[in-house]
């Protein structure tokens, strides 16, 4: 293993850069270095101007994601030893976000997706606090707990084709969410959600590319998520279609 | 959000692919190896008389009607994936219209025989 490899980070500045540009920085190999560590590395001891979000550094707080040689991937969670052989590795902000300076994107719209499912608990009488919590059993926590292993950190959005084209798209995290409450015997809000999965920027946009469930760093398995949504759009299609045979008004 | 009426185009490229997927291989078996090597005479019979039952048009128009759904559906999103700059309402027409067409086509056919 030499003793130092070369990161190339794709600086942006807005007001001073008109586009991203590559800036090298060579940082001291060691085996057990990950990419977050070796941007504090630079931060700290080479360059202090340089921008990018990180907080746990253990794949919890999902901040650290960027694209790492072109695929979007948790910087805490990929080490330098891999790229060992090469010598070099280039670092750009996430794919189909708005760059707001080096590796710091523009969470504000995927964050609005997420909200627009509505993902949290709906329940059609409140239960008083004297009656106990709400109890599953563990077959009903099986049903969404992979789905809910989501840490939102975007990679699945930087993944996606049909993101990138159009961010009108839903996406896969606020996809898999909107599942992981409809399929959560605790909750009576699928007639909530599945207005949002019926629509074209719901699940339907989606073309089943898979690459989100590839990069997911959770092992969420978005692509299942959202074709799992195809089926109960489908479904939820089918019995409108009776409603309005029945002469009762489109839901 | 508006509700989408891909579940239909959806359902059919579904149907379709999983026919194919349970029963196409021994379809091109059959129709491609089986039937031209068999006795020409008493294959004809059994043909027709597949085709003349009620199922077994129902069965034609399944194996027939659905893969071209299928067909189409992956033509029109792969056409989109690709970039190609066709209108998307077009190319989704001559898609799912194509499909249409033959389908008609073939249930006329299995209907008048």
């Amino acid at each position: 293993m030499s003793d130092s490899i070369a990161i190339y980070v794709a600086r942006y500045r807005p007001g001073e850069d008109d586009a991203p540009t590559e800036q090298r920085y060579d940082v001291p190999l060691s085996a057990d270095l990950s990419v977050l560590e070796a941007l504090n590395y630079i931060k700290d001891e080479l360059d202090p101007t340089l921008s990018y979000r990180w907080s746990c550094r253990m794949a919890i707080c999902g901040s650290c994601g960027v694209m790492i040689d072109g695929e979007p991937r948790l910087g805490c969670k990929t080490f330098l030893r891999e790229f060992a052989g090469r010598g070099e590795l280039h670092l750009r902000a996430l794919d189909h976000f708005p760059v707001e300076r080096d590796l710091v994107v523009d969470l504000e719209g995927f964050m609005g997706h997420l909200e627009t499912v509505k993902p949290w608990m709906f329940h059609e009488a409140e239960r008083p606090v004297a009656e106990g919590e709400y109890r599953q059993t563990p077959a009903e926590l099986e049903r969404y707990q992979q789905f809910s292993q989501c840490i939102n950190c975007g990679l699945c959005y930087a993944a996606c084709p049909q993101f990138g084209r159009d961010d009108s798209f839903l996406g896969p995290a606020a996809l898999t969410l909107a599942l992981r409450y409809n399929l959560d015997s605790r909750d009576e809000g699928s007639a909530e959600r599945m207005p949002f999965l019926n629509a074209d920027e719901g699940v339907w946009r989606c073309t089943f590319v898979g690459y989100c469930s590839e990069v997911c760093p959770k092992d969420v398995d978005p692509a299942a998520a959202v074709n799992r949504g195809k089926v109960a759009s489908t479904i939820n299609y089918g019995l409108n279609l009776l409603r309005l045979a029945g002469g009762k008004r489109d839901a | 959000m508006k509700r989408s009426n891909e579940p239909i185009a959806w359902s059919l490229f579904g149907a379709g692919g999983m026919l194919l997927a349970l029963i196409g291989p021994g379809l091109v078996f059959t129709t491609g190896f089986l039937l031209p090597f068999g006795e020409p005479v008493a294959t004809w019979h059994a043909v027709d008389a597949f085709i003349a039952h009620p199922l077994g048009k129902l069965f034609l128009l399944a194996v027939i009607a659905l893969p071209l759904y299928h067909t189409v559906h992956r033509l029109h999103h792969g056409l989109q994936e690709l970039h190609v700059p066709l209108p998307h309402g077009l190319v989704a027409l001559l898609c799912y219209g194509s499909a249409t067409v033959l389908t008609i086509a073939s249930a006329s056919w299995l209907l008048v025989r």
